[in-house]
């Protein structure tokens, strides 16, 4: 892929010539590598080095247009413009996106190193000894269906008109393992865990492994469960998916369009338990390949969403913010309509709750450790969601996997029906939270 | 142009071809026929290119103004090299010869395969003539003809305008639509060389209603491939009319009580069951990976003798209608299960290779990031000699699926998906819209559960995301009944 500084130079002899003024740009390339094994050999290998632009154009009645285009050399850069500039002339009229302020701001400690890339021979070694150990770690599990070991480079740059320039480079590796047995007279199990890293070095694969098969083994002896009722425990991962789920309740994008559980209106109010406090914390220490600035150049920060209970927070683009008096807070898309999306959430306990409560000693909770289809059993905009998940009842300390069920809710309902915020928090992909008890969830089995 | 075949390794550097830039023809010939050589010399047991150039478009409409017009274009190449049971794939957006070759170079350095020495004889490969089926159907002529920037924006807000007017206590109205114009080369190392231009558009709404407490949101959908005058023929009046009538309905109704029903699904996109709950576990993808019950039960019962169900490349301008699959094979018709007996799988050329099913047209990709596999094309249940009423008649109290939303399935064949409009049945009757449902079940269990079905056959387009990606297709059935199933609720 070109340079920056070669983008930058297509971008502005192409704009002059087609007599365009004011434009931004922003791209992406990735260098990828990933494998994947089957019963100790390699199945697939995957390489990819690719790259992507979004232009947007202003044009003289300062209405805009936006192109996103493969294709970075002067022709290809060349027609995005043009393309962008002939959809300038339908372009909204009201509220037009343009340059964040803050674009042009500096930035302490923008990232620029990247890890060692691994040759894919030792990818691949790495990835049959994890299958083989998941293996042989019960007489039970069969095979390991979905398995892949990637490391991926990231450079990301945004430019503008008015002199913005900015560019950072990331490494992220990652492994996912994901278990299945088959039992004779039983029903098969399965069960998965992720880890994700600086580099293929420092990846924790072994903990990967463990996990995928302490998962899988749980789940060997499963039984129905009675449809009722139930104190519910969210695993972190469980948690933070149903939060992403109904992240419009924080999206001022959403608000602004009515396509939110929120209206502007909402600051300041109580909408969860005073035990809770979360913040989007894209510069979270815990954030591998945390970046620094968005999609429209703002820089990111930490935003805190709720603070014991109380929502004092929107997300914002630089439009969004304009719009409703606020800063931009780094969590825009460029787009022909700017998006606003959370970066790393941080959720925490923020009160004492009136009682601990432990797994070890709580009697007939329910452990949910992972929320599925959320594509199909999440209404966003009803605030609702139904959902199969995988999970255990507990007992006094005692598991049991839960064969097959669902749990049903109001999202609103439950971040007031939390009972207790667990002290630890872990990371997962989507950020860091603890353990959540919610109290009175319809749990459907037998 | 090269016109020997007796090329040595030495002479790559200097080859200086030529190929069209503007479409994909029979000038891509030579330097692919060149490139697969190369990597046939290298070791490669078998080697394939997939080039794509792609021209995108979406438009949004919010209440009455439009927001959102976003042209995407793409160009780029991947390259598929086997070795034994391993491969490799390369993605590139550098489609100049020395892009391909070293993306080519890349892919056979991964596998462990190095280029011929400086002098070593590189074999042409003997590419077919190119079956061109963009050319035979005439689709070069497509895109000019799809609805300009100016008439997308007009329909959609005539669309919207007739929401505000048809719904009640509306709270915000949608109106989307995208256009994906794609143009694919396939060129292999067992001589395939073919051409297609896939031309696929979507329009639909989504209207949000309130009343205090109340909310629903529900949306609608139509699909079309082949079609360039699609846009213009919507008929947004009907569709309107249709989901404001369902919103209505959903914004004041119960929440569903959960337990074993018994269901009939609606015929149209109702057919999410199928493609859930059985056609993800016939595709070749599953099999290779030991995660579908049905991988060895050809020949055996595994459905209701009710049922019956087929998946198609070709079904008029369906949203997964194909002329050739991503691999360069003609799309076929295969009959999946014939009154509850498995009679094939869908296979891609990998799939085949390591499972033995026949190819059946089946190997596809989201765009060239990605490696083809099998998927579903345009998947449904056949018609059945039932009518409605009778399958309304014979369920004391159950449910009436009328609208759903998406699903999954698992590693282990357990499926669910999201029901949009419900409504209860008592003593063969509809008596009330309830909402909140999730449908869940293991598949084995369930394709013996689906007991009759109707005369009424309806496509519906949807979105399947799989391992090569999301890719368009069709699902569909008459009204079936579900003997019974469990219904998550409150």
């Amino acid at each position: 892929m070109a340079t920056i500084n070669e983008i930058a130079n297509y971008a502005k002899e192409n704009a002059e010539k087609l007599g365009i003024k004011k434009f931004d740009i922003y791209g992406s390339t990735v260098d990828e590598t990933s494998v994947q094994v089957d019963q100790g050999e390699p199945k697939q290998v995957k390489a990819s080095n690719r790259s992507g632009v979004t232009v947007r154009v202003w044009n003289e009645d300062n209405t805009m247009g936006v192109t996103s285009t493969t294709d970075v050399d002067p022709k290809g850069l060349e027609l995005a413009l043009k393309t962008a500039y002939e959809a300038s002339f339908f372009g909204v009229k009201e509220n037009v996106p343009d340059f964040s302020p803050e674009a042009t701001v500096p930035i302490d400690n923008t990232p620029h190193d990247k890890a060692a890339q691994a040759p894919v021979a030792e990818l691949i070694e790495k990835l049959v000894v994890a299958e083989k150990e998941l293996l042989s770690a019960h007489p039970a599990i069969k095979g390991v269906p979905y398995n892949g070991l990637a490391q991926r480079d990231i450079d990301r740059f945004y430019l503008n008109s008015e002199g913005a320039a900015r560019i950072e480079s990331h490494s992220i590796a990652s492994v996912y393992l994901y278990s299945k047995t088959e039992e004779e007279g039983k029903k098969p199990r399965s069960a998965g865990a992720f880890r994700i890293n600086r580099g293929v070095e420092n990846l924790d694969i072994n903990g990967c492994i463990q996990e995928t098969a302490d998962k899988t083994i749980s789940h060997l002896n499963y039984e129905k469960i009675k449809t009722g009722k139930y104190l519910v425990v969210f695993s972190p991962e469980a948690f933070l998916s149903l939060l992403g789920a109904f992240s419009n309740l924080f999206n001022a994008q959403n608000i602004l369009d009515n396509q939110s559980l929120s209206t502007p209106d909402d600051l300041g109010k109580q909408i969860a338990s005073p035990m809770l406090s979360m913040a989007d914390d894209a510069l979270h220490p815990a954030n591998i390949g945390a970046e620094s600035f968005d999609g429209e150049g703002t820089p990111t920060r930490r935003i805190s969403i709720i603070e014991n209970g109380v929502l004092t927070s929107f997300l914002h683009s630089a439009g969004t913010a304009k719009r409703m008096n606020a800063q931009p807070t780094g969590n825009a898309s460029i787009g022909a309509k700017v998006s606003v999306s959370p970066n790393f959430f941080h959720v925490f306990r923020s009160a004492e709750p009136e009682q601990e409560l432990s797994l070890e000693n709580a009697e007939n909770v329910v452990l949910i450790d992972d929320l599925q289809a959320l594509h199909a059993g999440v209404k966003a905009l009803q605030g609702s969601f139904s959902l199969p998940f995988d999970g255990w009842l507990i007992n006094k300390g005692v598991k049991t996997s839960i064969e097959s069920a669902t749990v049903a809710g109001d999202f609103l309902e439950v971040l007031k029906s939390i009972v207790c915020v667990e002290k630890e928090v872990e990371l997962t992909p989507g950020g860091v939270c603890p353990r959540i008890w919610v109290n009175e969830l319809s749990i459907t089995g037998d | 142009m090269l016109t020997s075949t007796l090329l040595l390794s030495n002479q790559l550097p200097n080859l200086q071809y030529s190929s069209t830039s503007e479409r994909f023809d029979d000038t891509w010939e030579a330097p692919l026929a060149t490139l697969l050589g190369l990597g046939r010399a290298a070791g490669a047991d078998f080697v394939e290119f997939f080039l794509e150039r792609r021209n995108y478009i979406s438009c949004l409409a919010e209440d009455d103004a439009i927001t959102s017009i976003s042209p995407s274009l793409a160009t780029g190449a991947g390259v598929r090299v086997f070795r034994g049971k391993a491969d490799c794939y390369v993605s590139t957006n550098n489609l100049t010869f020395s892009g391909l070759k070293a993306a080519l170079e890349k892919g056979l350095s991964i596998l462990g395969l190095q280029l011929p020495a400086p002098n070593a004889f590189i074999p042409e490969i003997n590419l077919e003539l190119l079956r061109d089926y963009a050319t035979k159907r005439g689709k070069d002529g497509w895109l000019p003809l799809c609805s300009s920037i100016r008439e997308m924006g007009e329909i959609l807000l005539d669309g919207t305008a007739q929401l505000q007017r048809k719904a009640s206590h509306v709270q915000s109205r949608r109106a989307t639509y995208f256009r994906d114009w794609q143009e694919v080369l396939v060129a292999a190392s067992d001589g395939t060389f073919a051409r297609d231009i896939r031309l696929t558009q979507s329009v639909g709404f989504n209207l949000l209603c309130a009343d205090g407490a109340n909310r629903a949101s529900i949306g609608e959908r139509a699909g079309n491939t082949s079609d360039a005058n699609f846009l213009r023929t919507w008929d947004y009046q009907q569709a309107s009319e249709q989901i404001s009538e369902s919103a209505g309905k959903m914004l004041y109704a119960d929440y569903v009580e959960s337990g074993t029903y018994p269901i009939i699904m609606a015929n149209h996109f109702g057919g999410v069951i199928f493609h859930e709950a059985c056609g993800h576990l016939l595709e070749t993808t599953q099999i290779e990976r030991n995660t579908s019950p049905f991988a060895d039960k050809k020949g055996e019962k595994i459905a209701h003798e009710s049922l019956t169900a087929w998946d198609e490349g070709r079904a008029d301008n369906a949203f997964g209608t194909i002329d050739m699959d991503d691999e360069g094979m003609p799309a076929q018709r295969t009959l999946l299960i014939e009154k509850g007996v498995l009679k094939n799988f869908l296979a891609d050329r990998t799939g085949s290779w390591r499972t033995g099913h026949p190819r059946t047209g089946s190997g596809r990709r989201q765009n060239y990031t990605y490696a083809a596999a099998s998927r579903m094309r345009n998947t449904y249940i056949a018609t059945g000699e039932y009518s409605i009423d009778d399958l309304f008649s014979s369920i004391d109290k159950g449910i009436y699926c009328k609208k759903m939303g998406g699903g999954s399935v698992g590693a282990t064949g357990q499926f669910n998906f999201g029901v949009d409009e419900a409504y209860l049945i008592e003593n063969g009757k509809i008596t009330k819209p309830l909402k909140g449902a999730i449908l869940i079940g293991e598949a084995t269990e369930i394709m013996n559960k689906i007991s009759m079905c109707s005369q009424d056959l309806e496509l519906a387009p949807g979105f399947c995301g799989s391992v090569s990606g999301s890719i368009y297709t069709t699902v569909g059935q008459p009204h079936i009944k579900v003997d019974s199933i469990t219904v998550g609720g409150r």
